[in-house]
Protein backbone atom coordinates (compact mmCIF):
# COMPACT_ATOMS: atom_id res chain seq x y z
CA UNK A 1 0.00 0.00 0.00
CA UNK A 2 1.47 3.21 -1.25
CA UNK A 3 0.46 6.96 -1.54
CA UNK A 4 -1.74 7.37 -4.82
CA UNK A 5 -1.55 9.74 -7.20
CA UNK A 6 -4.49 12.20 -5.37
CA UNK A 7 -2.28 11.64 -1.91
CA UNK A 8 1.13 12.44 -3.74
CA UNK A 9 -1.18 15.58 -5.21
CA UNK A 10 -2.32 17.04 -1.96
CA UNK A 11 0.61 16.24 -0.19
CA UNK A 12 2.49 18.70 -2.63
CA UNK A 13 -0.04 20.83 -2.62
CA UNK A 14 -0.05 21.08 1.42
CA UNK A 15 4.02 21.88 1.49
CA UNK A 16 3.46 23.91 -1.03
CA UNK A 17 0.87 25.62 0.58
CA UNK A 18 3.05 25.92 4.21
CA UNK A 19 6.13 27.03 2.05
CA UNK A 20 4.78 29.97 1.15
CA UNK A 21 2.70 30.68 3.79
CA UNK A 22 5.63 30.61 6.22
CA UNK A 23 7.35 33.01 3.73
CA UNK A 24 5.29 35.54 3.27
CA UNK A 25 4.17 35.81 7.36
CA UNK A 26 8.57 36.01 7.76
CA UNK A 27 8.11 38.98 5.48
CA UNK A 28 5.11 40.58 7.03
CA UNK A 29 5.79 39.11 10.40
CA UNK A 30 9.10 40.58 10.99
CA UNK A 31 8.38 44.42 10.79
CA UNK A 32 5.25 43.91 12.49
CA UNK A 33 6.50 42.02 15.40
CA UNK A 34 9.72 44.94 15.52
CA UNK A 35 7.12 47.07 15.91
CA UNK A 36 5.32 45.79 18.55
CA UNK A 37 8.71 44.68 20.64
CA UNK A 38 9.89 48.14 20.48
CA UNK A 39 6.59 50.31 19.83
CA UNK A 40 5.11 52.33 23.29
CA UNK A 41 2.01 52.92 22.02
CA UNK A 42 -0.32 52.98 24.35
CA UNK A 43 -3.18 50.90 22.24
CA UNK A 44 -0.56 48.00 21.38
CA UNK A 45 -2.14 45.25 23.22
CA UNK A 46 -5.26 46.28 20.88
CA UNK A 47 -3.01 44.61 17.96
CA UNK A 48 -1.60 42.27 19.95
CA UNK A 49 -5.17 40.89 20.94
CA UNK A 50 -5.83 41.01 17.06
CA UNK A 51 -2.60 38.90 16.06
CA UNK A 52 -3.75 36.32 18.93
CA UNK A 53 -7.31 35.98 18.18
CA UNK A 54 -6.51 32.73 15.95
CA UNK A 55 -5.16 31.17 18.59
CA UNK A 56 -8.63 30.39 20.65
CA UNK A 57 -10.87 30.98 17.58
CA UNK A 58 -12.22 28.25 15.86
CA UNK A 59 -11.07 27.44 12.50
CA UNK A 60 -14.02 27.34 11.07
CA UNK A 61 -15.17 30.85 12.52
CA UNK A 62 -11.77 32.44 10.54
CA UNK A 63 -12.85 30.19 7.51
CA UNK A 64 -16.28 31.44 7.42
CA UNK A 65 -15.36 35.24 7.95
CA UNK A 66 -12.46 35.10 5.60
CA UNK A 67 -14.73 33.24 3.00
CA UNK A 68 -17.69 35.54 3.12
CA UNK A 69 -14.88 38.84 2.33
CA UNK A 70 -12.74 36.74 -0.45
CA UNK A 71 -15.98 35.23 -1.95
CA UNK A 72 -17.47 37.52 -5.19
CA UNK A 73 -19.97 38.86 -2.86
CA UNK A 74 -17.64 39.69 -0.26
CA UNK A 75 -15.76 43.31 -0.12
CA UNK A 76 -12.30 41.60 -0.96
CA UNK A 77 -13.59 39.15 -3.67
CA UNK A 78 -15.28 42.13 -5.37
CA UNK A 79 -12.37 44.29 -5.25
CA UNK A 80 -10.64 41.72 -7.03
CA UNK A 81 -13.50 40.72 -9.73
CA UNK A 82 -13.90 44.60 -10.73
CA UNK A 83 -10.07 44.66 -11.22
CA UNK A 84 -10.19 41.57 -13.80
CA UNK A 85 -9.30 38.92 -11.54
CA UNK A 86 -11.15 35.93 -9.89
CA UNK A 87 -12.16 36.00 -6.74
CA UNK A 88 -9.87 33.90 -4.75
CA UNK A 89 -12.63 32.32 -2.56
CA UNK A 90 -11.87 27.92 -3.78
CA UNK A 91 -8.57 29.14 -5.13
CA UNK A 92 -5.06 28.06 -3.82
CA UNK A 93 -4.76 32.16 -3.14
CA UNK A 94 -7.71 32.08 -1.01
CA UNK A 95 -5.89 29.21 1.08
CA UNK A 96 -2.70 30.96 1.17
CA UNK A 97 -4.85 34.04 2.48
CA UNK A 98 -6.88 31.83 5.34
CA UNK A 99 -3.00 30.44 6.48
CA UNK A 100 -1.49 33.57 6.53
CA UNK A 101 -3.99 34.83 9.03
CA UNK A 102 -4.23 31.83 10.61
CA UNK A 103 -0.72 30.84 11.27
CA UNK A 104 -0.08 34.69 12.02
CA UNK A 105 0.28 34.05 15.74
CA UNK A 106 3.03 30.95 15.36
CA UNK A 107 5.11 33.31 13.44
CA UNK A 108 4.69 36.80 15.07
CA UNK A 109 4.84 36.00 18.46
CA UNK A 110 8.55 33.70 18.82
CA UNK A 111 9.51 36.84 16.49
CA UNK A 112 7.91 39.36 19.15
CA UNK A 113 9.76 37.49 22.20
CA UNK A 114 12.69 37.02 20.21
CA UNK A 115 13.28 40.96 19.79
CA UNK A 116 12.56 41.76 23.00
CA UNK A 117 14.98 39.58 24.58
CA UNK A 118 17.20 41.29 22.55
CA UNK A 119 16.90 44.68 24.19
CA UNK A 120 17.95 48.10 23.53
CA UNK A 121 21.37 47.98 24.70
CA UNK A 122 22.96 46.32 21.58
CA UNK A 123 20.67 48.49 19.42
CA UNK A 124 22.48 51.69 21.14
CA UNK A 125 25.77 50.51 21.54
CA UNK A 126 25.76 49.68 17.51
CA UNK A 127 23.89 53.73 17.17
CA UNK A 128 27.13 54.64 18.71
CA UNK A 129 29.21 52.79 15.98
CA UNK A 130 27.96 54.96 13.16
CA UNK A 131 24.56 52.20 12.59
CA UNK A 132 21.69 53.92 11.21
CA UNK A 133 18.58 52.66 12.08
CA UNK A 134 18.03 50.24 9.29
CA UNK A 135 21.34 49.06 9.67
CA UNK A 136 21.60 48.13 13.12
CA UNK A 137 18.09 45.97 12.71
CA UNK A 138 19.62 44.10 10.13
CA UNK A 139 23.01 43.69 11.50
CA UNK A 140 22.37 43.33 15.08
CA UNK A 141 18.78 43.38 15.92
CA UNK A 142 17.90 39.84 13.11
CA UNK A 143 21.39 38.34 13.82
CA UNK A 144 20.72 38.48 17.49
CA UNK A 145 16.72 37.03 17.17
CA UNK A 146 17.81 34.46 14.94
CA UNK A 147 16.68 31.50 17.27
CA UNK A 148 13.11 33.42 17.34
CA UNK A 149 13.01 33.21 13.38
CA UNK A 150 13.77 29.68 13.24
CA UNK A 151 11.43 29.01 15.85
CA UNK A 152 8.90 31.08 13.83
CA UNK A 153 9.59 29.29 10.78
CA UNK A 154 9.43 25.94 11.92
CA UNK A 155 6.26 26.82 13.84
CA UNK A 156 4.35 28.82 11.17
CA UNK A 157 5.48 25.70 8.89
CA UNK A 158 4.24 23.33 11.10
CA UNK A 159 0.72 24.76 12.11
CA UNK A 160 0.05 25.49 8.24
CA UNK A 161 0.56 21.34 7.35
CA UNK A 162 -1.82 21.00 10.15
CA UNK A 163 -4.24 23.26 9.48
CA UNK A 164 -7.99 21.96 8.87
CA UNK A 165 -10.78 23.96 9.29
CA UNK A 166 -10.11 27.12 7.25
CA UNK A 167 -8.33 25.16 4.46
CA UNK A 168 -12.06 23.51 4.14
CA UNK A 169 -14.08 26.19 4.61
CA UNK A 170 -12.23 28.51 2.50
CA UNK A 171 -10.95 26.17 -0.08
CA UNK A 172 -13.30 23.95 -0.32
CA UNK A 173 -11.36 20.72 -0.75
CA UNK A 174 -10.98 20.43 -4.16
CA UNK A 175 -8.28 17.63 -5.43
CA UNK A 176 -5.27 18.68 -7.33
CA UNK A 177 -6.20 22.13 -6.48
CA UNK A 178 -6.99 23.22 -2.65
CA UNK A 179 -6.63 19.38 -1.12
CA UNK A 180 -4.53 19.17 1.53
CA UNK A 181 -3.36 16.29 3.81
CA UNK A 182 -5.33 16.86 6.43
CA UNK A 183 -8.24 17.22 4.36
CA UNK A 184 -7.61 13.99 2.77
CA UNK A 185 -6.76 11.66 5.56
CA UNK A 186 -10.15 12.72 6.67
CA UNK A 187 -12.02 11.79 3.17
CA UNK A 188 -10.24 8.21 3.65
CA UNK A 189 -11.59 7.60 6.97
CA UNK A 190 -15.03 9.10 5.84
CA UNK A 191 -14.76 5.97 3.25
CA UNK A 192 -13.13 4.00 5.69
CA UNK A 193 -9.79 3.67 4.10
CA UNK A 194 -8.15 3.42 7.23
CA UNK A 195 -4.78 2.08 5.36
CA UNK A 196 -4.47 5.16 3.14
CA UNK A 197 -5.73 7.34 5.98
CA UNK A 198 -2.59 5.56 8.86
CA UNK A 199 -0.13 6.15 5.92
CA UNK A 200 -0.67 10.09 5.83
CA UNK A 201 -1.72 10.59 9.40
CA UNK A 202 2.06 8.45 10.47
CA UNK A 203 3.96 10.65 7.86
CA UNK A 204 2.25 13.90 9.24
CA UNK A 205 3.09 12.95 12.14
CA UNK A 206 6.31 12.11 11.85
CA UNK A 207 7.00 15.25 9.76
CA UNK A 208 5.57 17.35 12.45
CA UNK A 209 7.97 15.59 15.24
CA UNK A 210 11.09 16.25 12.97
CA UNK A 211 10.44 19.59 13.06
CA UNK A 212 9.90 20.47 16.14
CA UNK A 213 13.06 18.36 17.54
CA UNK A 214 15.18 20.13 15.03
CA UNK A 215 13.78 23.68 16.71
CA UNK A 216 14.38 22.47 20.05
CA UNK A 217 17.72 21.22 19.41
CA UNK A 218 19.00 24.07 16.98
CA UNK A 219 17.57 26.28 19.81
CA UNK A 220 19.77 24.71 22.86
CA UNK A 221 22.57 24.93 20.54
CA UNK A 222 21.79 28.91 20.03
CA UNK A 223 21.24 29.50 23.95
CA UNK A 224 24.74 26.99 24.94
CA UNK A 225 26.55 29.61 22.74
CA UNK A 226 24.47 32.70 23.93
CA UNK A 227 25.32 31.96 27.71
CA UNK B 1 37.56 74.91 22.21
CA UNK B 2 34.51 74.15 24.40
CA UNK B 3 31.78 71.06 25.18
CA UNK B 4 28.82 73.38 25.84
CA UNK B 5 25.81 71.55 26.88
CA UNK B 6 22.29 72.88 27.94
CA UNK B 7 19.80 69.92 28.57
CA UNK B 8 16.02 69.71 30.34
CA UNK B 9 14.76 66.78 30.54
CA UNK B 10 11.54 65.62 32.77
CA UNK B 11 11.03 62.07 33.38
CA UNK B 12 8.86 60.69 36.01
CA UNK B 13 10.48 61.28 39.44
CA UNK B 14 13.51 62.74 38.03
CA UNK B 15 14.40 65.95 36.56
CA UNK B 16 17.80 66.75 34.58
CA UNK B 17 18.31 70.63 33.98
CA UNK B 18 22.16 71.27 33.16
CA UNK B 19 24.26 73.86 31.63
CA UNK B 20 27.66 72.29 31.56
CA UNK B 21 31.03 73.99 29.92
CA UNK B 22 33.85 72.09 29.97
CA UNK B 23 37.05 72.11 28.34
CA UNK B 24 37.06 69.99 24.75
CA UNK B 25 40.51 68.52 25.97
CA UNK B 26 41.65 66.00 28.54
CA UNK B 27 39.31 63.91 30.79
CA UNK B 28 36.24 65.64 32.06
CA UNK B 29 34.52 63.63 34.61
CA UNK B 30 31.08 63.71 35.71
CA UNK B 31 31.13 62.71 39.21
CA UNK B 32 28.12 62.62 41.77
CA UNK B 33 26.31 60.35 43.74
CA UNK B 34 24.37 56.88 41.87
CA UNK B 35 20.94 58.37 40.48
CA UNK B 36 22.12 62.44 40.44
CA UNK B 37 21.65 62.63 36.62
CA UNK B 38 24.98 61.70 35.28
CA UNK B 39 24.34 59.02 33.28
CA UNK B 40 21.08 60.52 31.56
CA UNK B 41 23.32 63.24 30.85
CA UNK B 42 25.97 61.45 29.24
CA UNK B 43 23.15 59.22 27.34
CA UNK B 44 21.84 63.16 26.07
CA UNK B 45 25.05 64.21 24.98
CA UNK B 46 25.72 60.85 22.92
CA UNK B 47 22.35 62.01 21.54
CA UNK B 48 20.70 58.58 23.11
CA UNK B 49 18.06 60.56 24.87
CA UNK B 50 16.28 63.17 23.55
CA UNK B 51 15.01 66.48 24.77
CA UNK B 52 12.82 68.68 22.36
CA UNK B 53 15.13 72.00 23.76
CA UNK B 54 18.33 71.24 24.32
CA UNK B 55 21.99 72.75 22.93
CA UNK B 56 24.90 71.15 22.54
CA UNK B 57 28.51 72.00 21.00
CA UNK B 58 31.38 70.60 20.86
CA UNK B 59 34.21 71.91 19.62
CA UNK B 60 32.76 73.70 16.64
CA UNK B 61 30.63 70.82 16.13
CA UNK B 62 26.41 71.70 16.84
CA UNK B 63 25.16 68.56 17.51
CA UNK B 64 21.82 69.84 18.93
CA UNK B 65 20.04 73.48 18.89
CA UNK B 66 16.01 73.93 18.23
CA UNK B 67 15.09 72.02 15.91
CA UNK B 68 18.22 70.64 14.57
CA UNK B 69 19.32 67.22 16.40
CA UNK B 70 22.15 65.06 14.65
CA UNK B 71 21.11 61.24 15.61
CA UNK B 72 23.51 59.55 17.47
CA UNK B 73 24.68 57.89 14.61
CA UNK B 74 26.40 60.52 12.60
CA UNK B 75 27.59 62.11 15.82
CA UNK B 76 31.62 61.19 15.81
CA UNK B 77 31.74 59.81 19.05
CA UNK B 78 32.79 56.58 21.20
CA UNK B 79 30.78 55.14 24.10
CA UNK B 80 31.58 52.92 26.54
CA UNK B 81 28.61 52.05 28.45
CA UNK B 82 29.02 50.63 31.86
CA UNK B 83 28.32 46.70 31.32
CA UNK B 84 30.92 46.00 28.00
CA UNK B 85 27.44 45.03 26.03
CA UNK B 86 29.68 43.38 22.98
CA UNK B 87 27.27 41.85 20.35
CA UNK B 88 27.31 38.17 21.20
CA UNK B 89 27.01 36.96 17.96
CA UNK B 90 30.60 38.01 16.78
CA UNK B 91 33.62 37.69 17.39
CA UNK B 92 35.78 39.86 19.23
CA UNK B 93 37.69 40.81 15.98
CA UNK B 94 34.37 41.42 14.05
CA UNK B 95 33.12 43.76 17.20
CA UNK B 96 36.46 45.67 16.53
CA UNK B 97 35.37 46.38 12.98
CA UNK B 98 31.66 46.82 13.66
CA UNK B 99 32.04 50.62 13.87
CA UNK B 100 35.12 50.73 11.85
CA UNK B 101 33.92 49.77 8.68
CA UNK B 102 31.29 52.05 9.13
CA UNK B 103 33.80 54.98 9.37
CA UNK B 104 35.05 56.53 5.93
CA UNK B 105 38.01 56.23 5.40
CA UNK B 106 39.42 59.82 5.32
CA UNK B 107 37.80 59.93 8.91
CA UNK B 108 40.17 57.31 10.46
CA UNK B 109 42.79 58.53 12.95
CA UNK B 110 42.92 55.47 15.11
CA UNK B 111 43.96 52.16 13.11
CA UNK B 112 42.69 48.65 14.66
CA UNK B 113 46.03 47.52 15.11
CA UNK B 114 46.35 50.67 17.36
CA UNK B 115 43.50 50.33 19.75
CA UNK B 116 44.55 46.87 20.11
CA UNK B 117 47.81 47.56 21.11
CA UNK B 118 46.65 50.11 23.70
CA UNK B 119 44.07 47.90 25.44
CA UNK B 120 46.27 44.75 24.86
CA UNK B 121 43.55 42.19 23.78
CA UNK B 122 45.56 40.87 20.50
CA UNK B 123 45.30 37.37 22.10
CA UNK B 124 41.87 37.44 22.18
CA UNK B 125 40.43 38.74 18.83
CA UNK B 126 38.74 35.25 17.79
CA UNK B 127 36.75 34.80 20.75
CA UNK B 128 33.23 35.65 21.32
CA UNK B 129 32.48 37.93 23.80
CA UNK B 130 31.10 34.60 26.12
CA UNK B 131 34.66 33.14 26.66
CA UNK B 132 36.06 36.51 28.23
CA UNK B 133 36.21 37.91 31.40
CA UNK B 134 34.44 41.04 32.75
CA UNK B 135 37.87 43.05 32.18
CA UNK B 136 38.48 41.79 29.30
CA UNK B 137 35.20 42.10 27.87
CA UNK B 138 35.08 45.95 29.21
CA UNK B 139 38.62 46.26 27.17
CA UNK B 140 37.35 44.66 23.81
CA UNK B 141 34.53 47.67 24.00
CA UNK B 142 36.98 50.57 24.93
CA UNK B 143 38.92 49.07 22.29
CA UNK B 144 35.62 48.95 20.02
CA UNK B 145 35.05 52.54 20.39
CA UNK B 146 38.76 53.85 19.94
CA UNK B 147 38.26 52.34 16.70
CA UNK B 148 35.64 54.36 15.07
CA UNK B 149 37.97 57.44 15.97
CA UNK B 150 36.14 59.66 17.89
CA UNK B 151 36.63 63.48 18.14
CA UNK B 152 35.02 62.79 21.70
CA UNK B 153 34.85 59.32 23.96
CA UNK B 154 32.06 58.89 26.09
CA UNK B 155 32.36 56.93 29.62
CA UNK B 156 29.61 55.86 31.46
CA UNK B 157 31.24 54.11 34.84
CA UNK B 158 33.45 51.61 32.68
CA UNK B 159 35.18 50.02 35.79
CA UNK B 160 32.12 49.96 37.94
CA UNK B 161 30.97 46.52 37.25
CA UNK B 162 34.61 44.98 37.44
CA UNK B 163 35.99 44.09 40.84
CA UNK B 164 38.75 45.86 42.20
CA UNK B 165 41.62 43.30 40.73
CA UNK B 166 40.00 44.10 37.07
CA UNK B 167 39.92 47.73 38.09
CA UNK B 168 43.78 47.61 38.67
CA UNK B 169 43.67 45.88 35.35
CA UNK B 170 41.92 48.30 33.67
CA UNK B 171 43.03 51.26 35.25
CA UNK B 172 46.55 51.42 33.65
CA UNK B 173 45.12 51.20 30.05
CA UNK B 174 43.01 53.79 30.73
CA UNK B 175 45.82 56.25 31.86
CA UNK B 176 48.12 55.49 28.97
CA UNK B 177 44.82 55.54 26.29
CA UNK B 178 44.43 59.57 27.32
CA UNK B 179 48.05 60.24 27.38
CA UNK B 180 48.39 58.96 23.18
CA UNK B 181 45.62 59.50 21.75
CA UNK B 182 44.55 63.68 22.14
CA UNK B 183 40.59 62.93 22.12
CA UNK B 184 38.54 64.73 24.97
CA UNK B 185 37.14 62.49 27.22
CA UNK B 186 33.33 62.71 29.10
CA UNK B 187 34.19 59.97 32.24
CA UNK B 188 31.06 59.54 34.26
CA UNK B 189 32.02 58.12 37.84
CA UNK B 190 30.80 58.10 41.29
CA UNK B 191 34.69 56.58 42.58
CA UNK B 192 36.71 59.95 43.80
CA UNK B 193 39.34 57.65 43.13
CA UNK B 194 38.71 57.59 39.75
CA UNK B 195 38.55 61.09 39.37
CA UNK B 196 41.80 62.21 41.26
CA UNK B 197 43.40 59.52 39.11
CA UNK B 198 42.10 59.95 35.79
CA UNK B 199 40.59 63.49 35.69
CA UNK B 200 41.25 67.06 34.73
CA UNK B 201 38.52 68.67 34.99
CA UNK B 202 35.41 68.12 37.15
CA UNK B 203 31.83 68.50 37.02
CA UNK B 204 29.89 68.01 40.26
CA UNK B 205 26.56 66.43 39.87
CA UNK B 206 23.69 66.49 42.45
CA UNK B 207 20.24 65.91 42.17
CA UNK B 208 20.25 66.17 38.64
CA UNK B 209 21.91 69.38 38.47
CA UNK B 210 25.43 70.43 38.35
CA UNK B 211 26.54 71.90 41.81
CA UNK B 212 29.94 73.34 40.38
CA UNK B 213 32.26 73.02 37.93
CA UNK B 214 36.12 73.70 37.18
CA UNK B 215 39.67 72.01 37.49
CA UNK B 216 40.09 69.08 39.32
CA UNK B 217 43.09 70.56 42.07
CA UNK B 218 40.38 73.44 42.62
CA UNK B 219 37.42 70.97 43.00
CA UNK B 220 39.31 68.83 45.72
CA UNK B 221 40.53 71.94 47.89
CA UNK B 222 37.20 73.68 47.29
CA UNK B 223 35.96 73.94 51.33
CA UNK B 224 32.14 74.28 50.04
CA UNK B 225 31.86 70.93 48.03
CA UNK B 226 31.72 67.53 49.29
CA UNK B 227 34.85 66.42 47.97
CA UNK B 228 37.25 67.98 50.63
CA UNK B 229 34.63 67.03 53.35
CA UNK B 230 35.11 63.52 53.21
CA UNK B 231 37.54 61.04 55.08
CA UNK B 232 39.74 61.15 51.71
CA UNK B 233 39.69 64.40 51.29
CA UNK B 234 43.20 64.82 49.66
CA UNK B 235 44.78 67.48 46.76
CA UNK B 236 46.28 67.04 43.43
CA UNK B 237 49.53 68.63 42.27
CA UNK B 238 51.09 68.81 39.69
CA UNK B 239 55.22 68.38 39.75
CA UNK B 240 58.27 67.96 38.02
CA UNK B 241 60.76 65.04 38.25
CA UNK B 242 63.94 67.55 39.41
CA UNK B 243 66.08 64.41 39.88
CA UNK B 244 67.13 61.80 41.28
CA UNK B 245 69.50 60.88 44.84
CA UNK B 246 71.36 57.84 43.49
CA UNK B 247 73.04 57.89 47.00
CA UNK B 248 69.98 56.74 49.14
CA UNK B 249 67.74 56.31 46.27
CA UNK B 250 65.58 58.92 46.35
CA UNK B 251 63.71 60.95 43.59
CA UNK B 252 62.57 65.06 44.07
CA UNK B 253 60.25 66.45 42.62
CA UNK B 254 59.21 69.91 42.31
CA UNK B 255 56.28 72.05 42.63
CA UNK B 256 55.48 75.60 42.61
CA UNK B 257 55.50 75.23 46.30
CA UNK B 258 58.81 73.65 47.04
CA UNK B 259 60.22 69.83 46.46
CA UNK B 260 59.02 66.88 47.41
CA UNK B 261 61.23 63.82 48.00
CA UNK B 262 60.14 60.22 47.57
CA UNK B 263 61.53 56.76 47.40
CA UNK B 264 63.02 56.40 43.87
CA UNK B 265 60.79 56.17 40.79
CA UNK B 266 61.93 55.22 38.21
CA UNK B 267 60.72 58.80 36.16
CA UNK B 268 62.56 60.81 33.52
CA UNK B 269 63.90 63.74 34.80
CA UNK B 270 61.84 66.81 33.57
CA UNK B 271 58.83 64.67 33.07
CA UNK B 272 55.45 65.81 34.53
CA UNK B 273 53.91 63.81 37.81
CA UNK B 274 50.35 63.85 39.57
CA UNK B 275 50.63 63.80 43.39
CA UNK B 276 47.90 62.91 45.56
CA UNK B 277 48.20 64.33 48.91
CA UNK B 278 45.80 63.39 51.53
CA UNK B 279 44.40 65.49 54.21
CA UNK B 280 44.91 63.19 57.14
CA UNK B 281 48.45 63.10 55.87
CA UNK B 282 49.51 66.73 56.68
CA UNK B 283 49.87 67.84 59.84
CA UNK B 284 50.67 71.90 60.44
CA UNK B 285 53.77 73.50 62.76
CA UNK B 286 54.44 76.85 63.78
CA UNK B 287 57.93 76.55 62.95
CA UNK B 288 59.88 74.65 61.05
CA UNK B 289 60.42 71.49 62.44
CA UNK B 290 64.54 70.01 62.82
CA UNK B 291 64.86 66.96 64.25
CA UNK B 292 62.30 65.05 62.53
CA UNK B 293 62.41 62.32 59.92
CA UNK B 294 59.67 63.96 57.68
CA UNK B 295 61.07 64.93 54.29
CA UNK B 296 58.68 67.07 52.97
CA UNK B 297 57.94 70.28 54.82
CA UNK B 298 56.92 73.27 52.86
CA UNK B 299 56.00 76.82 53.81
CA UNK B 300 52.39 77.55 53.50
CA UNK B 301 49.75 80.26 54.22
CA UNK B 302 46.42 78.89 55.60
CA UNK B 303 43.32 80.27 53.41
CA UNK B 304 40.48 78.73 54.81
CA UNK B 305 39.28 76.62 57.88
CA UNK B 306 35.79 74.65 58.17
CA UNK B 307 34.65 71.92 60.67
CA UNK B 308 34.95 68.45 59.87
CA UNK B 309 32.84 66.75 61.92
CA UNK B 310 32.83 67.34 65.73
CA UNK B 311 36.59 66.88 66.83
CA UNK B 312 38.36 68.07 63.34
CA UNK B 313 39.13 70.90 60.99
CA UNK B 314 40.24 71.11 57.33
CA UNK B 315 42.41 73.43 56.31
CA UNK B 316 42.89 74.86 53.00
CA UNK B 317 46.73 76.17 52.07
CA UNK B 318 48.12 77.39 49.87
CA UNK B 319 52.28 76.65 49.06
CA UNK B 320 53.85 78.71 46.63
CA UNK B 321 50.38 79.28 44.83
CA UNK B 322 48.90 75.67 44.84
CA UNK B 323 46.39 74.37 47.46
CA UNK B 324 46.67 71.57 49.78
CA UNK B 325 44.49 70.41 52.19
CA UNK B 326 45.41 69.28 56.13
CA UNK B 327 42.89 67.75 58.54
CA UNK B 328 43.99 68.27 62.20
CA UNK B 329 41.55 68.13 65.24
CA UNK B 330 39.95 71.34 66.60
CA UNK B 331 41.86 71.03 69.38
CA UNK B 332 45.06 71.77 67.68
CA UNK B 333 43.79 74.31 65.85
CA UNK B 334 42.82 76.31 68.73
CA UNK B 335 46.34 75.78 70.46
CA UNK B 336 48.08 76.94 67.38
CA UNK B 337 45.21 79.70 66.78
CA UNK B 338 45.20 78.65 63.46
CA UNK B 339 43.05 81.09 61.53
CA UNK B 340 43.30 82.63 57.68
CA UNK B 341 46.49 83.92 56.77
CA UNK B 342 48.91 82.49 59.62
CA UNK B 343 51.62 81.37 58.14
CA UNK B 344 52.81 77.75 59.24
CA UNK B 345 54.70 74.48 57.93
CA UNK B 346 52.66 71.92 56.06
CA UNK B 347 54.46 68.31 56.82
CA UNK B 348 53.59 65.48 54.37
CA UNK B 349 53.50 62.01 56.18
CA UNK B 350 53.06 60.56 52.55
CA UNK B 351 52.10 60.74 48.97
CA UNK B 352 50.90 58.93 46.17
CA UNK B 353 52.29 59.33 42.95
CA UNK B 354 50.11 59.34 39.69
CA UNK B 355 52.53 59.49 36.40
Amino acid sequence: MTLTDADFVALVITLKLAAITTLILLLLGTPLAWWLARSRWRFKFLLEAVVALPLVLPPTVLGFYLLVALGPHGPVGALVESLGGHSPAFTFSGLVIGSVFYSMPFVVQPLQGAFTAVGHRPLEVAATLRASPLDRFFSVAIPLARSGFLTAAVLGFAHTVGEFGVVLMIGGNIPGSTQVLSIAIYDHVEVLEYGRAHWLSGGLLLLSFLMLISVYALNRRFTVVQS
Amino acid sequence: MTIEARFRLDRPGFTLDVDLRAPAQGVTALFGPSGCGKTTLLRAIAGLERCGDGFLKVGDMIWQEERHFVPPHRRPLGYVFQEASLFAHLTVRRNLEYGLRRVPQTERKVSLDEAIELLGIGHLLERKPDRLSGGERQRVAIARALAVSPKLLLMDEPLAALDLTRKQEILPYLESLYKELDIPVIYVTHSSDEVARLGDYLVLMEAGGIRAMGAISDMLTRLDLPLAQGRDAEALIQATVAGHDERYDLTHLDFPGGRFTVTRKDLPVGGAVRLRVAARDISLTLERQSGTSILNIFPATIEEIVPAGSAQVTVRLAAGGVSLLARVTRRSAALLDLKPGKPVYAQAKSVALLS
